[in-house]
């Protein structure tokens, strides 16, 4: 793996994720860059399922929701340590995603598709009625937790740097799954399901495992960036409009490139800075959204690295 | 205010109460029953979901509002414009997002439909924001020892039933439902016996627009609504379609009523923010142990 290039090129924008906006302590610059990180992580996970197996999952935002509301409710009721939260909020998604890919396993195509709409509205009801979260007000949590971490304006920082870390193990997770004979199955799902199956792909439990794997690292994110609002509340946990950006984005880049749904995620984040600035577009942003979808889905449906695979067929050999 | 059955605005505490929630819930699962015909009927012809319906249901809430607060029609009136209306916007709906999507992966086409629920619900919101709209309607209950069935219910429910009963008959009777029929059990054999299927496929969009359209009008007299509603009773109708079977309009009617049974039975016990919980846990329950819908037939079988 380390004498691959692509391993090299997913370290060197790690790099520049870190350095550049350290350089003369630029908060704004890395306010866009985290939202960047959460955008790719998002899309890269929700690509494993869409890219690779061929399985729309509407509902991503499940993982990245539940995963906020067990981290900040383990560091504001029970005082854990941020780290342990973190992991406790992943594995416990993960956790929870892969029993539920077990009770899924059976629905194909489109019902799976409604499903994972189903399981993120029941979640989202349930959080709304579950007391110990807060019900439908949410949970605040208090300034103090940012003491450990030094202080408000550090722990700012630190949760900048730990959203880079996941952008980048989800980057090298989308390369190393592709690479590996468990994407080659996932893949062969995404082609044709009852041929992978006849030829010895275990159909069920790669779909249950990478709907888990896709799991860990949203969750993981969610607990980040509701840690740094230090609020939560399931209208902003289970906003259905990040799933949708998610999609849109693995469309705009690419489906199963990972190359292309970091870079779309990017494109995307840039063009909604825009969008949410112009006083034309501010309150049409989703138009914007689904025209864009539409167009891509209708008339590009391998995405921007589709064009740059056809254009420069040699970068399909260095660009995953 | 929360959409709760006017029979079971006070908790009921003896047996005449939960039957008269019961009834309640029947007469608004009809209602759901055919706002979940018109997915079904798409799928059953051509498998495609659409993910517009939602927003087309909620289209025919705002239409219903604009005549009524236009025009001062009386709300039953709006319903012949809006099947029209409804059925042309199906025919440009299935040209614009659904026929290049025809023998592709149904991954795309649930992204096509699903672009195009964005686009009208990103405009409506633009338009009205998320604020809250009301038809009123005013009919004489019907009254039953204690409790009064709100007229509005009553005759939403056998407006829809009307209307199942005019598509079944549509489909059955009639030579374009014969051939939509036929272009669901087989495309490439209703082709070979010259049945046009391109234009047959767009008449079933338009048709199933149409309904979604139509049961918008009736739910708009029953409950106020917003420009998001549609997702709420997009996923209802997901939820009768997998009680109901896929792809048959008569077990749509059925999968509504069990919902409305369901919606009756539940509310008198548990808080009104809990049955959507419950309704979404059976989803997801019904799909995994019935994938083919518990009311089902055999594929094909329009």
């Amino acid at each position: 793996m380390l004498r691959r290039p692509f391993f090299w090129i997913i370290a060197l924008v790690i790099v520049v994720f870190v350095t550049v906006p350290t350089i003369g302590n630029n908060v704004s610059l890395r306010e866009g860059l985290a939202l960047a990180a959460v955008y790719i992580v998002l899309a890269s996970n929700l690509n494993l399922m869409l890219g690779y197996a061929g399985y729309v999952n509407f509902g991503s935002i499940v993982f990245f929701g539940l995963g906020g509301y067990i981290c900040v409710w383990l560091v504001n009721s029970y005082s854990w340590p941020l780290g342990f939260s973190l992991l406790a909020a992943g594995v416990g998604v993960s956790g929870l995603a892969l029993v539920f890919g077990f009770g899924i396993l059976r629905l194909r195509g489109p019902f799976f598709a409604l499903a994972t709409i189903g399981v993120n509205e029941a979640v989202q009801a349930f959080v709304e009625n579950f007391k110990p979260w807060g019900g439908s007000s949410g949970i605040y949590i208090s300034p103090q937790v940012f003491q450990p971490l030094g202080g408000a304006g550090r722990a700012l920082w630190v949760i900048y740097f730990l959203l880079v870390a996941a952008m980048g193990a989800s980057l090298y997770l989308s390369y190393a799954i592709k690479t590996s004979k468990f994407g080659l199955g996932l893949l062969a799902i995404g082609q044709n399901e009852d041929a992978a199956a006849i030829l010895g792909v275990p159909t069920p439990r790669y779909k249950a495992l990478v709907y888990s794997a896709s799991a860990f690292l949203p969750a993981i994110t969610g607990g980040l960036y509701f840690f740094k609002s230090a609020f939560i509340q399931p209208s902003d946990a289970f906003d259905l409009s990040l799933s949708t950006e998610a999609i849109v984005i693995c469309m705009l880049g690419g489906q199963g490139t990972v190359t292309g749904v970091a870079l779309g995620a990017y494109l995307y984040e840039e063009l909604r800075g825009y969008l949410l600035t112009s006083p034309l577009f501010s309150n049409f942003q989703l138009v914007i959204a689904g025209v864009l979808l539409l167009v891509i889905v209708l008339f590009f449906p391998s995405g921007l690295m589709g064009w740059v695979y056809s254009r420069f067929p040699g970068t399909q050999r260095v660009l995953e | 205010m929360p959409p709760v059955p006017a029979a079971a605005s006070q908790p009921p505490t003896n047996m005449l109460g939960i039957l008269a929630s019961i009834i309640d819930g029947v007469l608004v699962g009809l209602v759901y029953g055919l706002a979940a015909m018109g997915l079904t009927l798409i799928w059953g012809v051509m498998d495609v979901i659409n993910l517009t319906h939602g927003a087309m249901i909620v289209a025919g809430m705002f239409a219903l509002y604009l005549l009524v607060s236009a025009l001062g029609i009386n709300p039953y009136v709006a319903l012949p414009p809006v099947l029209i209306g409804g059925f042309f916007v199906g025919l440009a709906l299935y040209w614009i997002a659904i026929h290049r999507m025809i023998g592709r992966p149904p991954l795309m086409s649930l992204l096509s439909t699903f672009a195009v629920n964005l686009v009208l619900i990103g405009i409506g919101t633009g338009i009205w924001g998320t604020a809250l709209f009301n038809v009123a309607v005013s009919l004489p209950g019907v009254s039953f020892g204690r409790y009064t069935f709100p007229g509005a219910h009553i005759l939403a429910a056998v407006l829809a039933a009307v209307i199942a009963a005019a598509l079944y008959l549509f489909l059955q009777k009639t030579r374009i439902g014969k051939a939509l029929r036929a272009v669901a059990n087989n495309r490439e054999a209703a082709e070979l016996v010259g049945i046009p299927t391109t234009r047959l496929l767009a008449i079933a969009v338009g048709c199933g627009v149409a309904l979604a359209g139509v049961s918008g009008v009736l739910i708009g007299t029953l409950f106020p609504f917003t420009v998001l509603s549609g997702d709420g009773y997009q996923l209802k109708g997901f939820i009768v379609t997998v009680l109901g079977g896929f792809g048959n309009p008569v077990g749509a009617l059925l999968g509504g009523v069990a919902l409305g049974l369901l919606e009756g039975i539940v509310t008198p016990f548990v808080p009104v923010s809990w049955t959507l919980v419950i309704e979404f846990v059976l989803f997801v329950l019904v799909l995994i142990a019935f994938p083919g819908g518990i009311f089902s037939t055999r594929r094909g079988a329009l």
